[in-house]
């Protein structure tokens, strides 16, 4: 029977080594590993959101460069296209540029030499002209180197200008 | 227990045939029931073993207080040199409540029991269980506060084990059971489970520092019980007071005869009292049953040696099968009285729960 019955003195030692067992694991114990379990429970799941936070944004940042290497892929293609027009259109320019130039280098040309030409058709005329002037008086002084040539000369002379003056006059 | 000492006993009588009937020839009365009382009560010296003729005992304080002759401490070597008996304090009567314990003589002849704070084998593996729990938790928990602000810091084998342990009973049993206030109470209610799961654990190791069914007895699991209760009641909400003392029953339960508070009343009592008796009669049950499977042993060999040794062979399997049965036992009954507890205490912590039914509603 005595099985059932609490006996004082076991219960004076359980209250002291439940107590100081209880005491300890109370202040010194458990609350510092449950804490430290929560806190590390905690710091991993603030880890793996922000993992999934940066998978995220790399992916975004992934697509955002694909972007972007299309978009310059693109405007290379843009700016090439535009050079070779531009060098195109520069090139045709330039050509229709040069030929008008040189057109009218041409023409100023062709026109001095026009110039040129007729002035020297004009100073060979002079020359001709004095020449034939000189060679004139050469053969008059010869011709008239008698008296008489020179009022036969003289004579001839008057009548023409008589008769012109009289054609003159009639008309 | 020392029922492996038995059996070691009995294969070297087994080695040796005429050692046998010298045994049987003096130990003719098998008293069974003197077997199993003397293993299962308390003692105010620790049997280790035996090495051959020679009993190998640990002798402990014996602390008494008589209010007719004030303190006695000595040790229970004194006891054990005079046949049980030491300045004027005797064994109680077997058939008395108070079997093993010492009773002291007064003048007219009856027997007083004295305030009894002797260090007995109980105590002291009391003291040994508890150190053990100690020594398994606060080193794990220095750890923890070394590391207390190195978030990567990670734990070793011991302390991760440690950690997987308290995680699973305060995950499991402490924050589902009580509730949002479980912080408040979860060291009691780790320490409990630990403490008993420990010497449960020891009860079932046969030799020196184990072998003692602390947890098979009254004193300490009223102890535990008694804990549980402070914790329930002193820590209840005014809610749970409230539906002791007017439950939301009809009127006429409560008002010219208070039926329902007086039921309300004793289940305060019976929770942890059914705590109490659970652990200790689960406990007591399993170590009965191994014990009761190896004094077999001696009932087959006074009867004769074929049925002896048949004995010997069945009772060697159903113990084996029994120790098995034992640890899963420790552990259940370490986890359900934790469950309980966990469970009363998060009853009495019900806090506003009519307002919310009625906002469920509309």
């Amino acid at each position: 029977m005595s099985l059932l019955i609490p006996d004082s003195g076991l219960l004076f030692w359980m209250l002291i080594s439940f107590g100081v067992v209880f005491f300890l694991l109370a202040k010194f114990g458990f609350p510092i590993i449950t804490k430290s379990v929560e806190k590390r429970r905690g710091y991993i799941e603030d880890s793996l959101e922000d993992a999934r936070k940066a998978k995220i944004q790399l992916a975004k940042v992934e697509e955002d460069s694909k972007a972007i290497v299309a978009e310059a892929n693109k405007e290379q293609g843009r700016v090439l296209n535009e050079a070779v027009e531009q060098r195109d259109k520069i090139l045709a320019n330039a050509k229709e540029e040069a030929s008008k130039i040189s057109q009218k280098e041409l023409d100023t040309a062709k026109a001095q030499i026009q110039k040129e030409k007729e002035e020297a058709m004009l100073s060979i005329r002079r020359e001709v002209a004095a020449l034939s002037c000189d060679i004139a008086e050469k053969i008059i002084r010869q011709k008239l180197s008698s008296e008489e040539a020179q009022m036969d000369m003289i004579e001839k002379m008057l009548d023409e200008v008589s008769t012109l003056t009289k054609a003159e006059k009639t008309a | 227990m020392r029922r492996f000492r038995y059996i070691l006993l009995l294969l070297a009588l087994m080695l040796s045939p005429q050692l046998i009937f010298a045994e049987e020839e003096k130990h003719e009365e098998l008293n069974v029931q003197e077997i199993i009382f003397e293993h299962m009560l308390d003692s105010y010296s620790w049997h280790v073993t035996k090495i051959g003729e020679k009993d190998i005992v640990i002798y402990l304080p014996v602390i008494l207080y008589s209010k007719t002759s004030g303190w006695h401490v000595f040790s229970s070597r004194r006891l054990h040199e005079n046949g049980g008996s030491y300045e004027g304090f005797y064994p109680a009567d077997q058939e008395s409540a108070h079997a093993g314990k010492l009773m002291e003589k007064m003048a007219d002849g009856t027997m007083v029991r004295p305030i009894d704070l002797s260090l007995t084998k109980m105590a002291l593996a009391l003291l040994i269980n508890g150190a053990l729990v100690l020594l398994l938790f606060l080193p794990a928990a220095r750890w923890y506060r070394k590391h207390e602000d190195d978030r990567e810091a990670v734990p070793g084998k011991y302390v991760s084990f440690v950690e997987m342990i308290v995680t699973l009973v305060e995950d499991s049993i402490v924050k589902p059971c009580v509730g949002k206030n479980y912080r408040k109470f979860s060291p009691y209610l780790l320490t409990a489970f630990f403490f008993i799961f420990t010497c449960n654990l020891m009860s079932l190791i046969p030799f020196f520092p184990g072998g003692v069914g602390v947890t098979a007895n009254m004193s300490i699991t009223l102890f535990l019980a008694a804990c549980t209760f402070i914790a329930v009641n002193v820590f209840g909400s005014r809610e749970y007071w409230k539906e002791i003392v007017w439950p939301d029953v009809p009127t006429w339960l409560k008002v010219p005869i208070p039926i329902m508070p007086f039921i309300e009343f004793i289940g305060i009592f019976t929770k942890p009292i059914a705590l109490m008796i659970r652990l200790f009669a689960n406990m007591l049950g399993g170590h009965m049953a191994m014990l009761v499977l190896t004094v077999l042993i001696f009932i087959g060999f006074s009867a004769g040696k074929v049925l002896g040794g048949s004995m010997t062979f069945l009772s060697v399997l159903f113990n084996i099968f029994m120790n098995a049965l034992e640890v899963l036992v420790a552990f259940i009954q370490a986890y359900v009285f934790t469950l309980l507890s966990s469970v009363f205490i998060g009853s009495a912590q019900v806090e506003h729960h009519k307002k919310e039914l009625k906002i469920d509603k509309e």
